[in-house]
């Protein structure tokens, strides 16, 4: 990318905190603060963290039957989403990939959006061509935070008491300080919190509201990849991508059952007859044995040296304490428990297959 | 006892034919926190500028680099259960490693103290 990176509404506000700033998906943003990256963890999975995730595309679907028409789309079921609800879906191309994943909200008039921030170039124009009589509209003048944690409720509750009758994945409008901010109680850490959106001129202004909250510290990049791995969450780019199908990313949970039997979306047939007939890799959790980490890109093996998958998305995890890792094995070795070998620089190191996610989720039902 | 550095951002304390190595303060908060170290064995020879070991932070996999060319005598086994050392000592407590220095001469090509923090800037 030639362009110099694009700066969120909180740029001033991380750089007067200590962030450290990065380009990540043309966008400046702190990879983390001066506690670091276990620690902004750690303080996340304890009490609280503040992520900005303005870089995520935020965008409004307006017009009759929006509901229906995004189901062409997308394979999860979007007339039965009730107004005030959320829910978790990826655009699929036609032959059953994942094109970008994302958090389609009910909003009553119209569908509010999040999609990933490396993908917003793509799933706008997407939408604009294949959503007819839709209006797609992008937002550019709100910032997007997210309060993550076992204090998230405390911390945003306090400034916004409604938000503590709130239910995991239920979204509503909501008067914070004065400013008129959209709050969903989800996020991506596998712990319970609230993503806001915010008018850019008064993000500032919240974000310092939420973090004089004791238990409030502003945490990086760094601390939400391994935070998300943590959860099992999967990584755009990394763990799915647009030859991966929802059934091998063991995403099936995602596709509601009318969709499944109906289809009616890019790639059906692909993703139906993975169903039917099952798939030939599926992406695992993988735990290695010892202590060096298993990152990106290392070959999976079976005990007799053969090749059987690779690693997708791998660190350390602070809250596991070892490393942690996901990857796409062959499904025969998909079992948690079986054992298997990693190639790191050319030594095999032990690893099991693990159920994901690594630690528990703690979400409010 | 004379310290060099590299800009690779190693220190080596020489004393005699021997040095001990180890990464700068400076390399150590960069990395941000250590959680492993990959070491080679004692008796492992090695050239300046071969990859002589890898160390994993949150963040990445970095290599160490030798500054010069030698030989492993002894590698510092508190690493393997304390990487996070790293981080409080690189310049004490948790070197890297013991070597033989095999080619003396490059010491030269290194710099003290003074030149390293002007380096570093």
């Amino acid at each position: 990318m030639t362009d110099a990176p694009k700066r969120t509404p909180l740029y001033d506000l991380h750089v007067e905190l200590g962030g450290k700033m990065v380009d990540f998906a043309g966008w400046e943003m702190p990879v983390q603060y001066p506690m670091g990256i276990m620690g902004e963890h750690n303080h996340t999975r304890t009490k609280a963290g503040l992520f900005d995730v303005s870089h995520m595309g935020q965008v409004i679907l307006r017009g009759e039957g929006a509901a229906e028409k995004l189901e062409t789309l997308v394979p999860s079921a979007m007339t039965t989403l009730k107004e005030g609800k959320a829910r978790y879906t990826f655009f699929t191309n036609p032959d059953g990939g994942i094109m970008d994943d994302l958090i389609v909200a009910n909003a009553g008039d119209h569908l509010f959006l999040v999609v990933n921030a490396s993908m917003r170039h793509q799933d706008i124009p997407h939408m604009a061509k294949n959503l007819d009589g839709v209006e797609v509209t992008e937002i550019f003048d709100r910032a997007l935070v997210a309060v993550q944690g076992p204090a998230a409720e405390n911390v945003v509750g306090d400034i916004c008491p409604a938000a503590r009758e709130m239910t995991f994945m239920q979204t509503m409008v909501a008067d914070i300080n004065g400013v008129e901010c959209r709050i969903s109680r989800l996020g991506y850490t596998g712990e319970d919190g609230f993503e806001i959106s915010i008018p850019e001129d008064k993000a500032v202004e919240v974000c310092r509201a939420f973090l004089a909250h004791d238990d409030c510290e502003p945490v990086g990049l760094g601390a939400r990849d391994s935070l998300r791995l943590e959860s099992g969450l999967c990584l755009y780019g990394n763990d799915i991508n647009n030859s991966t199908s929802p059934v091998e990313a063991s995403l099936t949970w995602a596709m509601q059952k009318r969709r499944r039997e109906e289809g009616g979306f890019p790639g059906a047939e692909r993703i139906q007859r993975d169903l039917a007939e099952g798939v030939s890799k599926k992406l695992v959790g993988i735990k290695p044995t010892g202590r060096a980490p298993a990152r990106a890109g290392v070959e999976v093996q079976d005990a007799d040296g053969n090749t059987i998958g690779s690693i997708t998305s791998g660190g350390f995890g602070p809250t596991v304490g070892a490393p942690v890792a996901m990857g796409y094995v062959a499904t025969e070795h998909s079992e948690p428990g079986t054992q298997v070998n990693l190639l790191i620089r050319g030594k095999t190191q032990p690893a099991e297959i693990a159920a994901m996610p690594f630690v528990t989720q703690n979400y409010k039902r | 006892m004379t310290t060099y550095y590299s800009e690779e951002h190693e220190w080596l304390t020489v004393e005699g034919e021997t040095a001990t190595v180890g990464i700068t303060q400076h390399a150590a908060d960069q990395l941000g926190e250590i959680v492993f170290v990959e070491q080679k064995e004692v008796g492992d020879d090695f050239e300046k500028g071969d990859d002589i070991g890898v160390i994993e932070s949150v963040k990445a996999a970095s290599e160490i680099y030798a500054a010069v060319d030698g030989e492993v005598i002894e590698a510092n086994g508190a690493l393997e259960d304390n990487p996070g050392s790293l981080n409080e000592s690189p310049e004490g407590d948790a070197w890297i490693y013991k070597i033989k220095l095999t080619n003396a001469d490059q010491l030269e090509d290194l710099m003290d103290l003074d030149g390293y923090k002007a380096f570093i800037g």
